[in-house]
């Protein structure tokens, strides 16, 4: 397997994601395995590209239909780029910007994919990857000896690389529609008016393992004993328990509280990303095996039902 | 409008999960096969559209364990037709049953061309490809996924959809999508409809499954697994035992020490 080590630098709204700096850190580390040079791949939002220093070099795709995120578009440019320059790996951030690009490239290239991908290194020429399968709660190791192989890489693989450095930058054109099939609109942006979940000091969180509308109450008074606000996990929020606000994880807020407290989460990856930079994180969960209590301080395998209304009591207590 | 849901069987995660004696795969056996959580809200999604504007749904899902009932229990959701592909267990990795699909589904009497496609964005196996992307570019359709609502604005050919995609923050963007498209549903514009037992059951009596072979659509295994585990947990939390008020008891000395309670 030969070939350069590139990756897709994620933008969104004119900022680079923390990811693409990771990526680029893992990036470094494959390039070395490979001892090729490590590539980013900016697709619209040229003026990024002083950002990307971290790369050897920076080949920035420009046109007016990759200026916000678009499936379509990214693909088609990409595809273009791969199939020209056929690099060994091609690194893209995990994130809501690029999980689509991730999904339709390995199809349109007959290419291989590894996604939910955590770890990866170079070993005897391959490519080695750690995957988290079924919600985090597996991991496989995976190779793949065809190059180009398409990496869907998770959050957390790296510390993010350093942004200074002035990368050469390489233009190169696309040949995209003026008008494609996907067409981006506008932004809808949520409305005020609920809680911010990033401005808490004390969150109690619910995840699938609340089991009814009813049980948050449970969590609430928790959360009104300790000064905080409920927040929640994709399930609750799917179930339309609690508004869309109060979702914690790669879809809603990323959360930095005093205290996390992680009621009934099992701790899938999308989850984790949003509350692991909790100072304090206790979780319950009936699974020992559940993920969550990878990135608790503290765990209790029990059921969140109960120990919620005994820690109330016991807050309470205290108080007075 | 015909819409089209796909429907795979994931093993339920609330359970644990054990690996097989081969060191590589899950043990199929100590699972409890579930309805992907995506694809029941791409199903939810679909209902919503045919109440609104009028649509055949039609739910296809390859032949597994406990599919029947998930099929249908689509049908006393409201699904109109359920199509079960046969002859494709156990089941294949993603990308080969996105080439699966694209073969058989032209096979199915009545039921291309279609105008849309829904199907769960993700799966928490898609390992070596992702569905509903990869059946849109065998498909040659346009595809947007994370998606959490849909209006279609003009059905058939030269029609368009308005389609909600998910961002971070609560923060939606609206694109206009050209069909036929394959669409992955994130979440559905209200959660999935319950259905009581009992009209499942009165569907297994009064409706029938569609059974169509299908065959191995020839997508190459470009990925090996080499080994399954547990994952290593990079910082493991310290557990705390006991009955609940025990646990609250130290729960609270630990929130005391930190000002927290």
């Amino acid at each position: 397997m030969t070939g350069n080590v590139w990756v897709l630098a994620e933008h969104w709204r004119g900022r680079l994601s923390d990811l693409t700096l990771e990526a680029l850190a893992l990036g470094r580390e494959l390039a070395s395995g490979f001892g090729s040079p490590l590539e980013a791949v900016l697709l619209g939002g040229p003026a990024l590209a002083t950002g990307l220093g971290a790369a050897d070099k920076v080949l920035s795709v420009d046109h007016p239909s990759l200026a916000e995120p678009n499936p379509e578009a990214y693909c088609r440019a990409l595809a273009a780029l791969i199939k020209a320059r056929q690099p060994a790996v091609v690194l893209v951030p995990l994130s809501n910007v690029s999980a689509d690009v991730i999904g339709l490239l390995p199809a349109r290239l007959g290419a291989a994919l590894l996604n939910f991908c955590r770890d990866a290194r170079v070993v005897d020429g391959k490519l080695e990857a750690r995957c988290l399968l079924y919600g985090g709660k597996l991991e496989t190791t995976v190779t793949v000896a065809a190059a180009p192989a398409l990496v869907g890489l998770l959050p957390g693989s790296r510390p993010a690389a350093a942004t200074g450095g002035s990368p050469a930058v390489e233009a190169v054109t696309a040949d995209l529609p003026a008008e494609g099939r996907v067409r981006f609109e506008e932004y809808l942006d949520p409305a005020p008016g609920d809680v911010d979940v990033t401005q808490q000091a004390v969150l109690v969180s619910v995840g699938r393992g609340i089991q009814t509308q009813d049980n948050i109450a449970l969590a609430e008074d928790l959360a009104a004993a300790l000064g905080g606000v409920v927040s929640a996990s994709r399930p609750v929020i799917d179930q339309g328990w609690l508004p869309l606000t109060r979702q914690v994880g790669k879809s809603g807020a990323t959360v930095k509280p005093k205290l996390y407290f992680a009621a009934g989460i099992s701790g899938a990856p999308e989850h984790v990303e949003g509350m692991k930079g909790a100072e304090l994180i206790i979780a319950v969960n009936t699974d020992p095996g559940a993920p969550i209590f990878g990135v608790a301080h503290y765990g209790i395998v029990a059921d969140a039902l109960e120990v919620l209304p005994a820690l109330t009591d016991a807050v309470k207590a205290r108080k007075g | 409008m015909n819409v089209l849901v796909l429907m795979k069987m994931v093993p339920d995660i609330v359970e644990e999960l054990e690996i097989g004696a081969d060191g590589r795969s899950l043990d199929l056996d100590a699972v409890r096969p579930i309805v992907s959580e995506r694809d029941d809200h791409a199903l939810e999604q679909a209902l919503l559209l045919k109440e609104r504007a009028g649509a055949t749904v039609t739910v296809v899902a390859l032949e597994a364990p406990e599919v029947d009932e998930v099929l249908f229990t689509a049908l006393a959701k409201g699904a109109d037709r359920a199509v079960k592909l046969t002859g494709v267990e156990p089941a294949p990795p993603t990308a080969a049953a996105a080439a699966v699909l694209a073969a058989v589904l032209p096979k199915v009497p009545n039921l291309m061309p279609v105008d849309l496609v829904l199907a769960g964005c993700q799966a928490i196996d898609d390992l070596d490809g992702v569905l509903a992307p990869s059946l849109a570019e065998r498909l040659g359709v346009p595809y947007l996924g994370i998606v959490t609502g849909i209006t279609v604005e003009a059905a058939g050919a030269g029609g368009t959809a308005s389609v909600l995609k998910e961002f971070a923050g609560g923060t939606r963007g609206r694109y206009t999508v050209c069909l036929p498209a394959v669409l992955g549903v994130q979440a559905a514009e209200k959660p999935p409809r319950y259905v009581p037992v009992a009209k499942v059951r009165a569907a297994m009596k009064a409706r029938t499954l569609e059974e169509i072979p299908a065959g191995d659509g020839g997508a190459a295994q470009l990925v090996e697994v080499a080994a399954m585990t547990k994952p290593e947990a990079a910082g493991k939390a310290e557990m705390l035992e006991g009955d609940p008020g025990a646990v609250a008891a130290k729960l609270v000395e630990i929130l005391a020490a930190r000002g927290l309670a």
